[in-house]
């Protein structure tokens, strides 16, 4: 069996996150990029399937620029396989990387795409699901586990309730919740291997895919800065403010 | 640099990684409880931490000296006693055989020591002979293929649960100085070797020292380093440049993490009604804390360079090793002057890194060794061109 995990090369999660002066969009230059944490738990996901014999190969994948190639050696390091970027500069939205991504199944004939339920960028939430619905592949999304059988596979669902769990035909389309499993650390040795690992590197023009945006992103604004505090004296006053001036309660 | 830029900074990000989600949220349980947890050593085994300065034939990672120190900044962020449990195998307990063991030597031992199936200790220092280590008084006599050994070395560190020493020790008598002192690569199975209990230490609490003892200790001639007799004193001092360059490395790193956790809480503790990082004097030992610790970093990488660029740095390391050890001690002593009374109290952590960062300036040569390196070999020099 194969396996493809998408990554995407996002802004560190430990980067606070700055808006830029023209409000087209968010401050990217001489900020510290790593991969997309839901994507870790999608790489780690497929290395452990790789590890328990039920998978041959995996495969990462990254659509964007040049520098994605980082993102990819980061799952190499980790233990895939190979990888494959689809080099391009213009802004890609959920539906374009879907379109690409499907190009590269059809490509790679794997029986199983993982990718993390959303990136931390922007929060779309939106690729894994456009990319089953393009397959016609079943998907188990928001997965908090996932059993792999021979033709079939028993996902457990994070959902609003509580937990659901679905069998689902293979091939299928994966999505990453935060409680799948916990990454490991690429290991000195294999970041080393990694560089010999190799990554292909594609155009959307040679996938055949237009990636032209649907969307218009018409203004990006920091959120409002939080109000100070007031300290109250009292019980009484707080369940009066609560009351009549947050009308709350 | 050996690797490419790009993976160097992929290893140097994983690194930090493991330091910051891995090993500094434990470090208080490790010194509470005195022990580096199993699960971490075997990590860090995975991690291939044990084989950072072992060569890629032999299974390291086989870092320059460059890159090792920029490793060691990374390292020495997080308690020592962490570092410790494989900085033997990185440092003095592996270089010996790395820089001048016989090919049969290193494929023997290398790959294990990378792979960190062996924890190595390096067995020099003595109850009579510390800083004066060329005046040690084990004994190795050579009877048929077999050294054997007597004496006693003290305060070896990893020793309590070291695999392989690098041990130090006479082979000729006669010599009174350094020209009659070899050294061994000596297996913790051999017959007539023994361990003193581990000490009680000050700070590091996780990391342990112990005496090991040599009675009639049988070791095979071929375990000699190099295979040539009276070429030990050298082959140590040579392991200790490395090793001082390294602790350079962790000291930049130590003092940097002590200036962050001053820098945060002075700017979250309030008084006279307004954060103490806003009063000038408090500024003055933030900035002179910064600027210190960026005087150390550029000395270490720059002592780093010519390392590897052939260069002989003996007074470079111990420039290096004495400076920062001793620019760490301020650093660490300023941040437990920004926390005023919570800088005593032990659930700040500031304290423990006050104690921690003591031994600095002690082992691997004291600051004072490391003041008669440079200062001879500044004389050495004058002489020579006279």
């Amino acid at each position: 069996m194969k396996v493809i995990v998408a990554v995407k090369r996002v802004v560190d999660y430990n980067v606070k996150i700055r808006v830029k002066p023209d409000h087209t969009g968010v401050e990217t230059t001489n900020v510290k990029m790593s991969m997309n944490p839901f994507d870790e738990i999608a790489v780690e996901e497929a290395i452990r399937l790789q590890e328990s014999g039920k998978v041959e190969e995996v495969i990462a994948v990254s659509c964007g620029i040049s520098q994605c190639q980082e993102t990819i050696r980061t799952a190499l390091a980790m233990g895939a396989d190979r990888g494959i970027l689809v080099e391009c500069d213009v802004e890609l939205q959920p539906l374009a990387v879907a379109k690409l991504l499907k190009a590269i199944v059809q490509n790679e004939n794997p029986e199983i795409v993982i990718v993390g339920k959303q990136a931390i960028d922007d929060d779309s939430n939106q690729t894994g699901q456009m990319l089953a619905a393009l397959l016609g592949w079943s998907q188990g999304t928001f997965a908090s586990q996932i059993v792999l059988g021979e033709d079939s596979a028993k996902v457990t669902r994070e959902v609003d309730g509580g937990l659901e769990t679905v069998n689902l035909n293979i091939p299928a389309v994966f999505t990453t919740d935060l409680r799948l499993n916990e990454p490991r650390y690429a290991s000195l040795p294999n970041i080393m291997k990694a560089k010999k690992k190799p990554i292909d590197i594609l155009t959307p023009e040679q996938l055949g895919v237009d990636i032209t945006p649907r969307l218009t992103t018409l203004r990006v604004n920091e959120p409002p800065v939080r109000q100070a505090g007031v300290m109250v004296e009292s019980v009484t006053e707080l369940v009066d403010k609560l009351k009549n001036e947050a009308k709350v309660i | 640099m050996t690797m490419d830029s790009d993976t160097f900074q992929n290893l140097l990000t994983s690194v930090r990684k493991y330091v910051n989600e891995r090993l500094i949220p434990l470090e208080k349980e490790v010194a509470e409880n005195d022990e580096v947890p199993e699960d971490i050593k075997h990590e860090m085994a995975e991690m291939g931490l044990f084989g950072l300065t072992v060569p890629e034939e032999y299974g390291g990672i086989g870092l320059t000296t460059e890159e090792e120190v920029c490793v060691s900044m990374e390292l020495g962020r997080a308690s020592p006693a962490f570092r410790s449990v494989f900085g033997t195998n990185v440092g003095i307990g592996s270089q010996a055989i790395v820089i001048d063991g016989t090919k049969e030597q290193k494929l023997r031992y290398l790959p294990k020591i990378a792979s960190g199936e062996y924890v190595t200790s390096f067995a020099l220092t003595e109850p009579e002979a510390g800083s004066d280590a060329a005046n040690l008084q084990s004994t190795a006599r050579l009877e048929g293929n077999e050294y054997v050994l007597n004496g006693r070395k003290r305060y070896i560190t990893n020793a309590p649960w070291a695999d392989v020493l690098t041990v130090m020790a006479r082979t000729n008598p006669d010599i009174s100085g350094h020209g009659g002192i070899s050294s061994f690569i000596v297996e913790r199975t051999s017959a007539g070797l023994s361990f003193g209990k581990p000490e009680k230490k000050m700070g590091q609490h996780g990391a342990h020292v112990c005496d090991v003892i040599f009675e009639n200790c049988r070791v095979p001639a071929k375990n000699l380093i190099g295979g040539i007799e009276g070429q030990g004193f050298k082959t140590a001092m040579k392991t200790l440049d490395r090793g001082r360059l390294h602790l350079a490395g962790v000291c930049v790193g130590f003092a940097d993490r002590a200036l962050e956790v001053a820098l945060g809480y002075a700017c979250e503790r309030k008084q006279f009604k307004k954060p103490i990082s806003e009063f000038q004097l408090v500024q003055g030992m933030l900035a002179e804390s910064k600027a210190e610790i960026y005087a150390g970093r550029c000395m270490t990488i720059d002592a780093a360079k010519k390392r590897d660029s052939g260069q002989v740095v003996a007074t470079e390391a111990a420039c290096a090793k004495m400076f920062t050890s001793e620019m760490c001690g301020r650093v660490v002593d300023r941040a437990v002057q920004i926390f005023g009374g919570s800088g005593y109290i032990a659930d700040y952590g500031v304290e423990r890194m006050y104690r921690d960062a003591r031994l600095f300036r002690i082992y691997e040569g004291t600051t004072q060794i490391q003041q008669i390196v440079i200062a001879r070999n500044m004389i050495r020099e004058l002489l020579d061109i006279q």
